[in-house]
């Protein structure tokens, strides 16, 4: 194929509330950038690239063939944003897991705008505030008025503020995979169905997990992860220790257990998985080795942070969204 | 006529950095706002979890320097513990960090500083960026500076995990241990770091101090903050970026301050304002006397200069005496150019790479005592390390079982938020006057003080073009549209 017989892409990569780790895992393509580049015209990307907010508003609709917007929508420039690229992309990809499901910014749903106002900013340790200043939408200075984005009351997952095409999990999701989707989309193999998970496998993390692991798992207590003497070797559920695997996709190269941590869930659920807390939950059900309701309630009660843990990165794009009453 | 200027660097930090200039109506700059305008809130947000997930966590608050948030909260999490991690543990984070300090200063010092000076401060904004410095100083080096980060990641990622967001760290030591082979590998990829930061630093020596004009820009251009300057050191008071006590010097030189982690909240205290979502840090026993330099303002600085102002050397030979040599060129300590941040940079990567090399050959690197037991309850505990871009302080309060009540940061951009301010509005109003058109050197040579701090919004720039995009619109006092200056790289 001639690489000059046909249009570049069009590509666009965008952050929300985001870390920058999304981008990195884009550069992070080394010297394979120039395959990229032969293929596609980069035409906005804050990290790297000067095009303006303006540029984008100036392109046509469907100008740009594939943006991937990475970062949840925690205020209202990055919604202002996600609505602009949708209506310029033709394939908008949610890449990463706070695009995709809310990430760790999400678990900001387990508290409110207020509370999170009042901690870091009246409340916090080390904060002298005797004004109680908080930052505002819009203040007046001497010298004229300054604004600042709206900072929401939720955390929302991209497909929860415009529609997306495809998800593309992973905290960050793996260059390699990233690279493979690319390829496929330049050498124009067909694409899969519209809201498709792309860029990690159908099958479950437990699948690709090198550690030893039974059938049959008997849990009589639950540990944290400094209460065992890890073996580096055995699965991690079966040594009490709570492991997101069973809930979630493969497609990340067990990165976190080969360094000897259990999964976190950034690759989302698999699948046939609706809801990655409550796959977890009747995951944890089935390893209770208990009969007794006291002796079952007594094993669940050792979990630290059920919630917390199961939605570490989710908690937006669950079917909880986020904790309604806050003050408990 | 009143005008205001508006910079959008579409750039981040948690966000992007946004510098509002005001001028007075007859054109000089009456004041200079810089905004930042996200907040995720993980202060919040960390409450309820268990203490020991915090290393994973905070790892997303950056992305880009996610290996200091991942020390500082496992020193954090060791003291709640009240524990010592073993030394091979120890070791094992420092050398960890020293890869990402090699990292990540080759980065900015290619990416985004070597532009202004290699190819120069107003030189043609197409030329301005990291290919126009591989074009002027040959491709051979683009590549190695490339290879030089990445083998640089790898370390990272054989240490610590997961390649980006770490997983090393656990309550009172670490998670895997280190075998002889990859030791050997290491101390001979350390042994290239340092033949590659003494080659950075004679790149420096022959383009930026073999040309007059940058000497004069670095010592006399409109650059210059006096501020406190701080930074950890060891025992020794010799720079360290892992541990030791917080120091602070003030404008002479003479020391203002020396804390350990645990006594943060006696010395830097934070200020709220009403047009940014990031805090203003100061010193707390001078107290927040606003947005002024001098020996008595409480603004500081925490950035690669400050720690070399605030030590008394560096704990390397090789660094020391670049050390002693920049000093000297500079006209003693300590300094107060902004942009010799980019010289003290290098030192700082030619400590990090004999750092490297001196713990990867350590016999105890390779030991197999990764973890101390944990026989106390937890409840508080504040880990301090530097990270790039300043002193970074994760503070954590937990119930008796671990989990977290309260969670309290302060990052390391953040440190210098002020100083970036004043250092804006100091070069803002040295280069914008009446009758000045404001051309795209004008616009880099502003941009040129906030990027000397390697600010966390611009370490986004590290890999690609080193040039940060820049929008400045021209406005009535209404708003209206004037003129639009648009510098593309």
């Amino acid at each position: 194929m001639s690489e000059n017989s046909k249009p570049k892409l069009k590509m666009a990569v965008y952050w929300g509330a985001a870390c920058g780790g999304c981008c990195v895992s884009v550069l992070d393509v080394h010297e394979k950038l120039f395959d990229v580049t032969a293929n596609a015209d980069l035409v906005f990307w804050p990290i790297a690239l000067d095009t303006k907010y303006a540029d984008v508003e100036a392109m046509e609709d469907g100008y740009i063939d594939i943006t991937l917007f990475n970062g949840a929508v925690r205020n209202s420039e990055n919604a202002h944003m996600a609505k602009l690229l949708r209506q310029k992309t033709k394939i908008l990809v949610a890449y990463g897991s706070c695009a995709h499901m809310g990430g760790i910014p999400g678990l900001a749903n387990f508290s409110t705008k207020d509370a999170i106002m009042k901690r870091v900013y009246l409340e916090n340790g080390s904060t002298e505030n005797p004004e109680s200043i908080v930052p505002e939408v819009s203040h007046e200075v001497k010298e004229g008025v300054l604004s600042l984005p709206e900072f929401y009351n939720d955390v929302r997952t991209l497909d929860q503020t415009v529609d997306v095409d495809y998800y593309m999990p992973g905290c960050p999701p793996q260059t390699e995979r990233l690279l493979e989707v690319f390829m496929a989309i330049v050498t124009g193999s067909e694409l899969p169905p519209k809201g498709s998970v792309i860029g990690a496998l159908d099958k479950g993390q437990c699948d690709e997990c090198k550690r030893k692991k039974s059938d049959n798992k008997h849990i009589k207590v639950f540990k944290r992860p400094f209460e065992i003497e890890d073996d580096g070797e055995t699965c991690f559920l079966e040594q009490g220790i709570i492991c997101m695997g069973p809930a979630t996709r493969g497609g990340c190269g067990c990165r976190c257990i080969e360094g000897n941590a259990p999964c976190r869930g950034c690759y989302g659920p698999p699948n046939d998985v609706p809801d990655p807390g409550a796959k977890m939950m009747s995951a944890v059900a089935t390893m209770i080795d208990a009969d007794e309701p006291k002796e079952i309630e007594e094993i669940v009660s050792r979990i630290a942070d059920p919630a917390g843990t199961f939605y570490r990165f989710s908690l937006p794009g669950s079917i909880l969204r986020r904790k309604i009453n806050t003050d408990i | 006529m009143k005008r205001r200027i508006t910079i959008d660097p579409i750039t981040r930090l948690e966000g992007h950095g946004k510098i509002e200039i005001f001028l007075k109506d007859d054109g000089d700059v009456e004041n200079v706002y810089f905004q930042v305008p996200e907040l995720r809130g993980f202060e919040k947000f960390c409450e309820g979890r268990p203490v020991e997930e915090l290393p994973q966590i905070v790892t997303k608050i950056c992305g880009v320097c996610p290996g200091c948030h991942h020390m500082a909260s496992g020193k954090a999490i060791d003291a709640v513990y009240g524990v010592e991690p073993p030394p091979t543990a120890k070791k094992l984070r420092e050398l960890f960090y020293m890869a990402h300090f090699v990292h990540s200063h080759i980065a900015h010092f290619y990416a985004l500083a070597a532009p202004d000076f290699v190819v120069g401060p107003t030189a043609a904004k197409a030329e301005r960026n990291i290919l126009g410095v591989i074009n002027k100083v040959g491709v051979d080096i683009g590549t190695e500076v490339i290879r030089q980060r990445r083998i640089a990641q790898e370390i990272q990622a054989l240490l610590g995990g997961h390649q980006t967001h770490v997983v090393m760290n656990i309550p009172g030591g670490v998670r895997k241990g280190l075998t002889e082979e990859q030791r050997a590998d290491i101390e001979g990829k350390a042994k290239g770091f340092i033949d590659f930061a003494k080659f950075s630093l004679k790149i420096f020596n022959d383009v930026v101090l073999g040309n007059k004009d940058y000497v004069e820009l670095i010592l006399n251009g409109p650059y210059s903050l006096t501020l406190h300057s701080m930074g950890l050191v060891d025992e020794n008071n010799k720079v360290n970026f892992y541990d030791g006590k917080v120091r602070v010097v003030d404008t002479e030189g003479n020391e203002h301050c020396k804390y350990a982690p645990e006594d943060y909240r006696d010395f830097v205290a934070e200020r709220v304002e009403p047009w940014s979502y990031l805090k203003f840090p100061y010193l707390k026993k001078i107290g927040w006397k606003g947005f002024v330099d001098g020996k008595d303002s409480g603004v500081y600085q925490a950035t690669p200069l400050a720690r070399l102002n605030a030590a008394d050397g560096m704990a390397t030979p090789l660094a020391q005496t670049e050390y002693e040599r920049m000093f000297e060129v500079l006209g003693g300590k300590p300094v107060h150019s902004t942009l010799a941040m980019h010289w003290a940079r290098l030192v700082e990567l030619l400590y990090s790479a004999e750092r490297c090399l001196e713990l990867s050959t350590d016999p105890e690197i390779t030991g197999k005592d990764l973890r101390s037991p944990l026989p106390n309850i937890p409840n508080e505990g504040v880990g301090i390390v530097e990270a790039q871009r300043g002193t970074l302080t994760h503070h954590y309060i937990t119930d008796d079982k671990g989990m977290v009540l309260k969670a309290n940061l302060i990052v390391g951009t953040t440190n210098n938020n002020a100083a970036i301010c004043m250092s804006l509005k100091k070069a803002a109003q040295g280069l914008i006057s009446k009758g000045v058109e404001v051309t795209d050197g004008i616009l880099n040579m502003i941009e040129m003080a906030f990027r000397a701090y390697d600010p966390c919004f611009s370490c986004a720039t590290h890999s690609l073009p080193g040039e940060m995009p820049m929008i400045v619109n021209i406005r009535e006092k209404d708003g209206t549209l004037i003129r639009s200056v648009i510098r593309r790289n």
